[in-house]
């Protein structure tokens, strides 16, 4: 038989789509075609598998061998077909039983000496073959562990082509990987979820797979001083709002933005998932432990392009920070700084919850649901703040400066918190009404709980997410509780969006304090927090 | 002569006798001109074939069929033009087959022969 079929997956985004692979032997000069809309790292397949084949002592069909991939019209991209094209040309020559082939999917990057090399985006890969109707799926044994994180898929894992040659001969076990059992008791025990206080840090972006046990990490306990500031980030906690922290220098914005995912709860499984499969497409899921199930602080650098941020690059589509921050936090330390064309990419995110990247050919859709924090210095010499007259900026560059930040970006941010200097006295008296983190954590926790049990039957589940007509009826405040809002309104300080933003801070901060409806106290501290005047 | 011009002869003779078992008359062998020589010039019916053949005493360095490269094989296109203008015979169709022969360390031979190669 010269004609063999094989399947793999390519990504597209974070979706994953069904390839056949089929390889066609014929007679000729002796070449490897391959076909169906490769990228230059699949071309080089064509060198990569001949020698990977050869370096298993296997034998190279010497003759004209066609390598087609279909859907011929979806770019396929990146060294994760290697092994299923091995093995589609060796069932072509003969050299192994076609008959095994149909209902195995298989991925993989091959080495010049045929050991099998891991790849990117295993856990959506997976993902697509569960949905696709296959039932087991081969992959590099160092993806084996995020491969069985996907119910229903029988995983197996190899370490090289030879192994996999041997398997499909003489049907001698692979290493399988167990299935869900795997994750199901490793995620969601509530008992443990929360009270355990100390969350990922910074450290779940950076590839280190946080740990509730580790209670030395960052605490909002830290911030000293910053008593309005340490109430308004457990608010955007609880509710999910964007938060803007101006103030000067080493005031502790950082610091409190950092401590922002210590405070939410972890993951559930569905969203642990989805988080995890972006990182795994980005190449940065901790092997070891693949599973994220601690929410992600994404901070990029304020020189970050706005491919960096919202996703994009050349050839394979990476998510960007946006996205590696799902379900988390994204922190722009020095928003200003930022380039205002890479900050208006932000826009479509935080409208709909996903960024669109579009190609030719393709549309990669990753989702993108965090909460944004900002921060920023009043004027570029930091100086400016209450009580300090020695800031050296023009007026028109202190203008300047924060106007990079005004217009819709600055609409959308919920929370705008000014950051005093803190004096040596003011430090020591409020050490003595800091709360632990966890303490904190556990109230939002409780929050976030009233608000899924509210929205139960609707598809949000943060109050920040509740569009603007539900909230005027189905989730509308207590009669008069509008008051305040309707004054400043009628004083044309805030616009209809803005009272819609008002009155999901209101919610949230009834639900911190477990109170049926907002009333008027809590109408007036989101209003506070939105004009960000508190202070 | 040298080993490997011995060895080349002897391929193409192989090569040679291959394609008239075939069904193929060799018309020519070697055939020289300021472009290049075509190893066995051979009709086909009325379809004029240009055979160029490949020798190799083993893989190391790849399949005799795999060193054909493209230029070759649209050197042996002009060739084949210029051999008909020499010969000034016309036929229906022009075809570039490869013959490849391989001699196995225990000295046995095998032809592999591809047809309409370029």
């Amino acid at each position: 038989m010269a004609l063999a079929r094989t399947h793999s997956v390519s990504l597209v985004g974070v979706q994953g789509h069904a390839v056949e692979i089929e390889a066609d032997i014929e007679n000729g000069l002796v070449a490897l075609l391959l076909v169906g809309l490769p990228d230059t790292a699949l071309r080089e397949a064509r060198d990569r598998i001949r020698a990977a084949i050869v370096n298993s002592r296997e034998e190279w069909p010497q003759r004209r061998i066609t390598v087609g991939l279909s859907p011929a019209s979806l770019p396929k991209r990146g060294s994760s077909f290697d092994l299923g094209i091995a093995v589609a040309i060796l069932a072509a020559a003969g050299a192994v039983p076609a008959g095994r082939l149909p209902g195995l999917m298989f991925l993989g990057e091959l080495g010049l000496d045929g050991r099998l090399r891991a790849v990117r985006g295993v856990l959506p890969s997976v993902a697509a073959v569960s949905s696709a109707g296959f039932r087991t799926v081969v992959v590099p044994a160092a993806n084996a562990s995020e491969a069985s994180l996907v119910p229903g898929v029988e995983v197996l894992a190899a370490d090289s082509l030879a192994a996999v040659l041997t398997w499909l001969r003489k049907g001698c076990p692979l290493d399988g990987v167990p299935g869900a059992a795997h994750w199901t008791g490793d995620i969601g025990s509530p008992d443990e979820t929360q009270l355990d206080g100390a969350g990922p840090g910074e450290a779940a972006s950076a590839g280190e797979p946080g740990s509730t046990e580790s209670r030395s990490g960052p605490d909002l306990s830290d911030v000293l001083g910053q008593p309005t500031a340490r109430r308004a980030a457990e608010l955007c906690a609880a509710g999910g709002h964007h938060l803007l922290l101006l103030g000067p220098p080493g005031a502790g914005k950082t610091m409190l933005a950092e401590r922002l995912p210590t405070l939410l709860p972890r993951l559930d499984p569905a969203a642990a998932l989805e988080v995890s499969a972006i990182h795994s497409v980005a190449g940065v899921l901790p092997a070891d432990r693949p599973l994220l199930t601690d929410p992600p602080f994404c901070a990029p650098h304020h020189t970050a392009t706005r491919a960096a941020l919202v996703g994009g690059g050349s050839g394979v589509i990476r998510p960007g920070a946006a996205s590696l921050a799902h379900h988390g936090c994204l922190f722009l330390d020095e928003a200003p700084e930022f380039s205002r064309d890479t900050l208006d990419a932000l826009r479509q995110p935080l409208e709909s919850g996903e960024v669109v990247v579009a190609r030719s050919g393709v549309t990669a859709r990753f989702p993108a649901r965090f909460t944004l924090v900002m921060a920023a210095n009043p004027c570029p010499c930091a100086r400016a703040t209450a009580g300090r007259v020695d800031c050296t900026c023009a007026p028109s560059a202190r203008h300047r400066y924060l106007a990079r930040l005004s217009g819709p970006l600055l609409d959308r941010v919920d929370v705008k918190v000014e950051f005093l200097p803190v004096s040596r006295a003011e430090l020591l008296s409020d050490r003595s009404f800091t709360e632990p983190g966890c303490v904190v954590a556990a109230r939002v926790q409780a929050a976030r709980e009233r608000a899924a049990a509210r929205l139960r039957g609707t598809p949000w589940r943060l109050n920040a997410e509740i569009p603007g007509r539900e909230l005027r009826h189905r989730f509308a405040p207590r009669s008069g509780a509008l008051a305040p809002l309707e004054r400043a309104m009628d004083h044309g300080e805030i616009s209809a969006r803005g009272a819609h933003r008002i009155i999901r801070l209101a919610w949230t901060a009834a639900d911190l304090r477990a109170l049926p409806r907002p009333g008027a106290s809590e109408v007036s501290y989101a209003l506070g927090l939105w004009l960000g005047t508190t202070s | 002569m040298n080993a490997k011009d011995a060895l080349g002869r002897h391929g193409e003779d192989l090569a040679a006798e291959y394609l008239q078992q075939s069904g193929l008359r060799v018309l020519d062998r070697n055939w020289r001109c300021a472009d290049g020589e075509i190893d066995i010039v051979a009709v086909d019916r009325r379809v004029l074939v240009v055979c160029e053949v490949k020798t190799r005493t083993g893989d190391r360095y790849g399949a005799p069929l795999e060193s054909i490269s493209h230029s070759k094989l649209r050197r042996l296109r002009r060739l084949a033009i210029r051999w008909v203008v020499a010969h000034g015979v016309l036929f229906d169709e022009i075809r570039v087959d490869a013959v490849g022969v391989l001699r196995s360390p225990s000295g046995e031979f095998t032809v592999s022969h591809a047809r309409g190669v370029g």
